[in-house]
């Protein structure tokens, strides 16, 4: 939850995209690879059946053989995400298709859907035309819309589960479901939040909500899972939850954000570490604020990656400046894992709160004149 | 982290605070070096700035930082930061990009080249913009080094510096009494901003500390106001919060011998980079406000030594009578009593060990039991610690009767390197080349 709005200047329509390259689907290649590649993903592995192949449309196919839920991303430099598919389930397969031009990538498995992953090369040889630097960024939009779709889909069926265990009455796999539910939601909040009047009936805290309005969403299952243990009552506000998150699934999916949007949503959901997660504001029953500190993080860099190529030509300094900072705040918060999730809020001491919160403001800053760079 | 720019010529890109006042019809009144300031008449020092009007703005560059015999200003921001980057390169260009950024301020200008108006409307602007349309304000900025810069608590060379610690930078013993703070005391680096203009001190403290995100961290900071000191004999003695004339013994500028002698770290002292610089003592003495205003004027004034109107020793008619620590009353009592904190505060009870103070008063609102959280934040600036303030306060803590209406919450201890001779020059040139 915040309190700010996407800035949408006047201008940013110059910079929308027409024609973009690389959006996938359909193009019928010369260079296309012959039939899916298959990837075996297990708790402590993942085996990646072919790390050279040639440039164009590529479909692997991800086993689960493990024991946790896992994901697989393609990434190319700077974890740009080319594509991914999240929350495969024990025992299951699943389908990703990938346009891939030329160029070095790194395979990731994430048992657990935590952490860096295991992580592999992947080189894709053929034809490479140099993008233009109006072109990169014309990529950036579709790319980011690549992860919002992967996000709102695990956004859709996470929230399910919890829907489900919380009508079930089933307390102790709701608290389980509430913080990776909220995950997919606080790793595009930008943009879900673009859509004012679902935003606080889905994540309006307690003190947000305004005279005559209910309190309903996310934070009121927390509070009565938290503190009173008892949701036998919740069912409609649960039901209405899945339907508000149905709608903006619906309406994100259907959002093209411009490059500049982009920069300064990247930019918001660090905003949105500093002032709400550092603080202990926004889980204040479950605790569970790194969680949303991770998947902030991870939706900033997800919105940096997109804008990566471009930003690599226009300010490659920056660039190094932003994944130095990156992965300074990556490994403080990392201090703080336990399993596959987060300690809570209230286990950090005054001092490693600020150790986090000197790291966000070292990445915020020069996150801050990205937007500067992509409008130039 | 760019480069400083050292251009004179060009840092005016920028809104130029002093030139708007200027434009907006101000007149001379807000032009450096103009305008002479009543009473200001000088002795012979060294320090031009004590004939800026209040307005003006104090020379940034100079043989000693100013901000340490420069006319005690009305306000205060002080500022300590930890360093947590462990790039000695990073840490660099941060010495140079605030020693930029603090000529330029100290001169009337915005912190950045760009000024916070001046920008792109996508970027966030490199000034803050609070101070637009003030004057310089007489804004001094003095920067510090801590022991902690030089090494750790485990013992670590951090910047390859270690070696160039000076002798006189010895962490302070524990005094008796003591009740600090640790998260309120110490840090790597201090900054001292003093200007007539508590929004101008502020802004420079803001400022600074926004470049610094990512290399340095605030540590603690603390707001002051009506100095507690003249650091010039065309100064008044300002009175602190007990009410009493306070600072009528400093250090004054005018004094060149004794700034020689007391003030200033000379060649041989120790390490090469501090010949010129000075060392500051800061502590935040909390003054238990209530109690002391129910006690007798009588009783105040014999734990002062002096008397309360005049500021006069015990004993003598004018304040800037000496003291006669010897002389007995009626009563066969010492006039001045052993405890008096004038007394035990006295070069000629110090074996003739002197500070240059410039401490401030401060009001941290309430304590939430009624009382006001206020006191002294004290500054002292001096050759060596460990012959100056170390003995003087260690007789303080002992004997000072002042002390039941005391407590120490928090103690720092800077090498404030010397002054920054150019446009080419940088806070720590010589310590970190």
């Amino acid at each position: 939850m915040r309190t700010t709005r996407f800035v949408v200047p006047a201008a940013a329509g110059v910079l929308a995209v027409a024609g973009l390259a690389g959006c996938g689907g359909g193009d019928d290649s010369d260079a296309k690879a012959d039939g899916p590649i298959a990837v075996k993903a297990t708790d402590s592995a993942c085996e990646v059946g072919a790390t050279e192949i040639v440039a164009g449309q590529v479909t692997f196919k991800v086993t689960n053989s493990g024991s946790k839920v896992n994901e697989f991303y393609v990434y190319a430099a700077g974890d740009r995400v080319m594509g991914e598919v999240e929350n495969i389930a024990p025992g299951l397969s699943r389908e990703l298709r990938v346009e891939l031009p030329a160029g070095t990538y790194e395979t990731a498995c994430k048992p657990g859907m935590s952490g860096r992953g295991i992580r592999g090369a992947l080189k894709v040889s053929g034809t490479a035309a140099t993008v233009a630097p109006d072109a990169a960024l014309g990529q950036a939009t579709a790319s980011y819309q690549r992860y919002v779709q992967s996000q709102t889909a695990a956004l859709l069926t996470k929230t399910e589960e919890f829907v489900a265990a919380v009508k079930a009455n089933d307390v102790a796999r709701a608290k389980d479901l509430y913080p990776v539910a909220r995950t997919y939601w606080e790793r595009i909040e930008p943009v879900a939040e673009s859509f004012g009047d679902l935003d606080p009936k889905i994540d309006g805290r307690e003190e947000v909500v305004e005279e005559g309005m209910p309190f309903t969403g996310f934070h009121r299952i927390e509070k009565d899972l938290w503190t009173t243990g008892d949701v036998s009552k919740d069912g409609a506000i649960a039901d209405q939850l899945l339907v508000d998150v149905k709608a903006i699934v619906a309406k994100a999916n259907a959002e093209k954000l411009t490059p500049l949007q982009l920069a300064n949503g990247a930019k918001a959901l660090l905003d949105e570490v500093a002032s709400g997660k550092i603080t202990g504001e926004e889980e204040r029953y479950s605790h569970t604020d790194l969680w949303d500190f991770n998947a902030n993080l991870e939706g900033s860099k997800a919105a940096i990656a997109a804008l990566r190529p471009a930003l690599e030509q226009r300010s490659p300094d920056l660039v190094k400046q932003l994944d130095t900072e990156f992965a300074n705040v990556e490994a403080m918060l990392g201090k703080h894992r336990a399993g596959d999730g987060w300690k809570l809020h209230t286990q950090l001491s005054k001092t490693e709160l600020k150790e986090l919160s000197d790291s966000i403001n070292a990445l915020a800053e020069p996150i801050s004149k990205v937007a500067a760079v992509v409008a130039r | 982290m760019s480069e400083p720019n050292t251009d004179e010529t060009t840092r005016g890109t920028g809104v130029s605070r002093r030139r708007a006042i200027t434009l907006a019809g101000a007149g001379v009144a807000g032009v450096a070096g103009v305008a002479v300031g009543a009473g200001a008449l000088l002795g012979g020092g060294d320090q031009a700035s004590a004939t800026e009007t209040a307005a003006g703005a104090v020379p940034f560059h100079g043989e000693h930082q100013a901000g340490i015999t420069t006319p005690a200003q009305d306000r205060l921001h002080f500022v300590a930061f930890d360093v947590i980057t462990k790039d000695r390169a990073r840490l660099v260009a941060l010495l140079q990009e605030w020693t930029a950024a603090a000529a330029r301020m100290t001169a009337g200008k915005d912190a950045g080249l760009i000024g916070a108006v001046g920008g792109v409307p996508e970027a966030p602007p490199d000034d803050t913009g609070e101070a637009l349309g003030l004057p310089p304000s007489q804004l001094t900025i003095t920067v510090g080094f801590g022991p902690t810069l030089f090494r750790d608590a485990q013992g670590r060379d951090r910047f390859g510096i270690a070696d160039k610690r000076p002798a006189a930078l010895a962490d302070l013993p524990h005094f008796a009494g003591d009740a600090l703070k640790p998260e309120l005391s110490g840090g790597d680096i201090c900054v001292q901003a003093c200007a007539n203009d508590p929004q101008v001190a502020v802004h420079a403290i803001r400022n600074l500390a926004r470049i610094g995100m990512g290399v340095v961290s605030v540590r603690w900071s603390q707001l002051g106001f009506g100095r507690t000191s003249s650091t010039s004999r065309g100064q008044a003695t300002p009175r602190n919060l007990f009410g009493f004339k306070d600072g009528t013994a400093n250090l004054k500028a005018e004094d060149a011998d004794l700034l020689r002698e007391q003030l200033w770290a000379q060649p041989g002292d120790g390490p090469a980079w501090m010949a010129g610089g000075s060392y500051l003592v800061t502590r935040k003495i909390r003054m238990l406000i209530e109690t002391w205003d129910r006690s007798p004027l009588a009783e105040q004034e014999m734990i002062v030594g002096r008397t309360k109107g005049s500021g006069a020793p015990l004993g003598k008619r004018a304040e800037f009578d000496e003291p006669d620590f010897a002389v007995k009353g009626d009563d066969g009592e010492l006039v001045i009593a052993e405890t008096a904190h004038v007394r035990l505060a006295h070069p000629d009870q110090n074996d003739g060990a002197r500070l240059l103070r410039r401490g401030y008063n401060f009001v941290d609102g309430s304590d939430g039991l009624g009382r006001l959280d206020a006191g002294l934040f004290f500054i002292a600036y001096q050759r060596d610690p460990r012959k100056q303030f170390v003995p003087i306060q260690t007789r303080l803590a002992r004997n000072d009767a002042m002390n039941e209406y005391l407590r120490h919450m928090s103690s720092g201890l800077f090498a404030c390197p010397p002054g920054v001779r150019d446009a080419g020059d940088w806070w720590g040139r010589a310590l970190f080349s």
